[in-house]
């Protein structure tokens, strides 16, 4: 098994003096896809923004490749993380193609390499050609996504981080990109840390799941380690607390 | 750094002041022709001479003199002991020149004539009223009075006017000179202050009371000159000393009646005056409408883009750091605010010790008003920026200068752009009041037309200066076209 991507240790942050993490511990395998879940200020995302160094824990260290994070090497840290987000935070005066390069020709790359990278993301995210042209505001929430996502992949990041990506969009968009994601993460065999709400889509997506409540960490493992061996009764109930509309049908049915 | 910045400017003033004689006036016609007088007869002594007319009060003048903003202007001896030296209690011409030599300055001859304060009434009310000396104002009580505000305010003006003679009126109103003659046409006031060369007193018919008690000082013409004159133009100290006595009562009466009644040109009223009394003849220049027309709009612009070019320097960087450190940008910001809620002469009057007189006062009021809008709408514009967009740019590993360049401020530029809009024509009106203090611009033809009640002449200002606003509207409106990125002016999808 290859070395761990980030190891973090007893990391701690409160904000206004109010608690957000609380001295967790958490190392993150490669090649795999590690679910952080929890309800809101749980700390999920608190703890994935601590990965991008965009978050300085108060106490704690936070290792990436075995280097520790600091004012020195974070942004050429940086570039070797991809980062999406809830509604894709595109930048909304630049064209698909220009978000998704923006980094590349800041880091001066030839064009050909650019334009091979390029098409290889759209092949790869299904991307529609002629969407590349379009600014943001032309774009459905699914579109902006896979330019979210595009984005991330482009200078061939060794881990990405993922805070709520289908957070945003409407059932039937969620529902096929969850599979298209998961395709894509498959045929990219990256490290992927991925904060989510929902149960569902932690169970589709993670290798391993990470519970947090209230900035701490629950529990970690397979979602059947959680099921079968829960270490707390609310990690329990978290899994249960989902609704199917077969549900309806079933109490129907006599 | 602010300092160094003064140091050159002051400096530069000294080198370019040194090319040629600077003649300044106050802002009333027969200080104007006087400085056109003076002008001209240094011109035909082969002296360059610059005239800077009409630059506002005496502080203006005097200090500008004291300065070395200018070199010459005309001034009255009463002025000089009353006002300049106010509590040294100055008699006679020696003790004056003793006086102006301690400050560097000397004092011609008498031009020949004495312009004193006066109390004039219209003939027909005086005479219903029976009032001749000033001293019979006071068993009329109910008498409207306006009187030029800087008469209200001078220690030899109305305070020592009511004090000799214990008046009794109290509707006492400041009201600009020339408007003083129409209000008492009018009847709304009875009774106004009057300098006794005034062109309007055949005019409108008005009856000058006797100063039965003896207040008014003299104010005999004179011009006062720097000291070093004489030593950096040898002929200058002549050619002024040229008009001494020359000038009798009734002809400057004539030449303010020249102007301000059949509206010749200062210039043009000087040059025939010199011509028939001096033989002094070509001396004056005079310029046709549209020439003037040009070379305000070149001073009016000239102001206007200086000026908001070095803000938008200032107050981008500033807004930028005003969006970065919030308790910092709200002292910033406040600080800009107070600059806003200065009077705009009050700030130029400010400024006049610090930079002299002429476009460079000007320019820095204008510079300072242009602040707050640039500065307020930079740091909101970076601060209304969604924070998972400015994230996103900093996840990428852009550094702070790239994500400034490349994110935010695009971003940002149609709050920015939309705060030099506002900026620029706010300048465009408040450069008109650069003419009070000599800095040309579309403000001097409507200073002038005001001075003469010449509506037309107003216009000439006040027309351009409005087209130039809307100008400069226009031009942004098309700036924002090219400027902002395409992507900020499109619609939100509903998608």
């Amino acid at each position: 098994m290859s070395a761990p991507v980030f190891q973090l240790s007893g990391v701690s942050k409160s904000y206004n003096s109010v608690p957000a993490l609380a001295s967790c511990n958490l190392t993150i395998p490669a090649q795999r896809t590690t679910v952080l879940i929890g309800e809101s200020g749980s700390g999920k995302s608190t703890l994935l923004r601590m990965m991008l160094g965009l978050v300085r824990p108060d106490d704690g260290r936070v290792l990436f490749q075995g280097s520790q994070l600091s004012d020195d090497n974070i942004l050429a840290l940086r570039r070797r993380m991809g980062y999406g987000i809830q509604g894709g935070g595109l930048f909304p005066h630049l064209t698909a193609a220009e978000n998704v390069c923006l980094m590349a020709k800041y880091l001066r790359w030839p064009r050909s390499k650019i334009d091979a990278q390029l098409s290889e993301l759209v092949q790869l995210t299904q991307f529609p050609m002629e969407g590349l042209a379009h600014y943001p505001s032309e774009l459905s929430g699914g579109q902006a996504q896979r330019v979210s996502l595009m984005r991330a992949l482009m200078l061939g990041p060794e881990v990405i981080l993922l805070d709520e990506p289908l957070g945003a969009l409407d059932p039937v968009t969620r529902f096929e990109l969850q599979s298209e994601l998961k395709r894509v993460f498959n045929k990219v065999g990256k490290t992927v840390v991925m904060v989510t709400h929902d149960m569902g889509e932690a169970a589709f997506f993670g290798h391993r799941l990470v519970i947090l409540r209230h900035g701490r960490i629950l529990q970690e493992g397979t979602i059947e380690e959680l099921i079968n061996a829960p270490a707390d009764p609310y990690i329990t109930r978290f899994i249960q607390a989902q609704r199917s509309p077969l549900d309806a049908l079933r109490a129907a049915d006599p | 750094m602010k300092i160094a910045y003064l140091a050159v400017l002051t400096g530069w003033t000294t080198a370019y002041g040194a090319m040629r004689v600077e003649v300044g006036s106050k802002a009333f016609t027969e200080s104007v022709i006087l400085g056109e007088l003076l002008t001209q007869t240094l011109v035909a002594a082969g002296v360059p001479t610059e005239h800077r007319r009409q630059l506002g009060g005496t502080k203006i003048l005097w200090a500008a003199l004291l300065n070395g903003e200018i070199d010459v202007y005309p001034e009255y001896t009463g002025t000089i002991a009353q006002e300049l030296f106010s509590g040294a209690g100055l008699r006679g011409d020696e003790a004056i020149r003793q006086a102006l030599a301690a400050r560097g300055v000397k004092m011609t001859a008498s031009l020949g004539f004495n312009n004193t304060y006066a109390i004039g009434m219209r003939a027909e009310v005086a005479e219903r009223l029976g009032i001749v000396r000033i001293s019979d104002l006071t068993s009329h009580p109910e008498l409207k009075i306006g009187f030029s505000n800087e008469f209200t305010d001078r220690n030899d003006g109305w305070p020592l006017l009511r004090d000799r003679y214990q008046l009794p009126q109290r509707d006492v109103r400041g009201i600009d000179h020339d408007l003083a003659y129409r209000a008492l046409e009018s009847g709304a006031i009875q009774v106004m202050d009057l300098y006794s060369t005034d062109a309007e007193i055949r005019y409108y018919r008005l009856r000058v009371l006797e100063d039965d008690r003896h207040v008014f000082p003299e104010y005999n013409a004179v011009a006062l000159y720097r000291e070093d004159l004489g030593r950096r133009w040898p002929d200058a100290v002549a050619a002024i000393s040229r008009l001494e006595g020359r000038i009798r009562p009734e002809e400057m009466i004539a030449l303010n009646a020249r102007v301000k009644l059949d509206r010749v040109q200062e210039s043009r009223a000087a040059s025939e005056f010199l011509s028939q009394k001096l033989g002094i003849h070509g001396a004056g220049t005079e310029e046709t409408v549209v020439d003037r027309l040009w070379r305000n709009l070149r001073e009016h612009l000239f102001l206007v883009t200086v000026s908001l070019i070095a803000a938008i320097a200032v107050a981008l960087p500033l807004g930028v750091l005003c969006a970065r450190f919030p308790r910092l940008g709200q002292v910033v910001l406040g600080a800009v605010g107070v600059i806003q809620t200065i009077p705009s002469l009050a700030l130029l009057v400010f400024l006049i010790p610090l930079l002299g007189i002429g476009a460079r006062p000007s320019i820095v009021a204008l510079f300072l008003y242009s602040l707050l809008p640039i500065v307020g709408n930079t740091a909101s514009g970076l601060r209304n920026i969604a924070i998972e967009v400015r994230e996103s740019a900093e996840a990428l590993g852009l550094p702070r200068g790239a994500r400034l360049q490349l994110i935010e401020l695009p971003m940002a530029s149609p709050s920015i752009l939309a705060g030099i809009k506002t900026s620029a024509v706010i300048n465009v009106g408040t450069a008109t009041l650069g003419a009070l203090i000599g800095a040309g611009g579309f403000g001097q033809p409507i200073l002038t037309g005001i001075r003469l009640n010449d509506v037309p002449l107003i216009l000439q200002g006040a027309v351009p200066a409005a087209a130039l606003a809307l100008v400069v509207q226009g031009l942004f409106e098309v700036a924002e076209r090219v400027l902002v990125p395409r992507g900020l002016r499109l619609r939100p999808s509903s998608q």
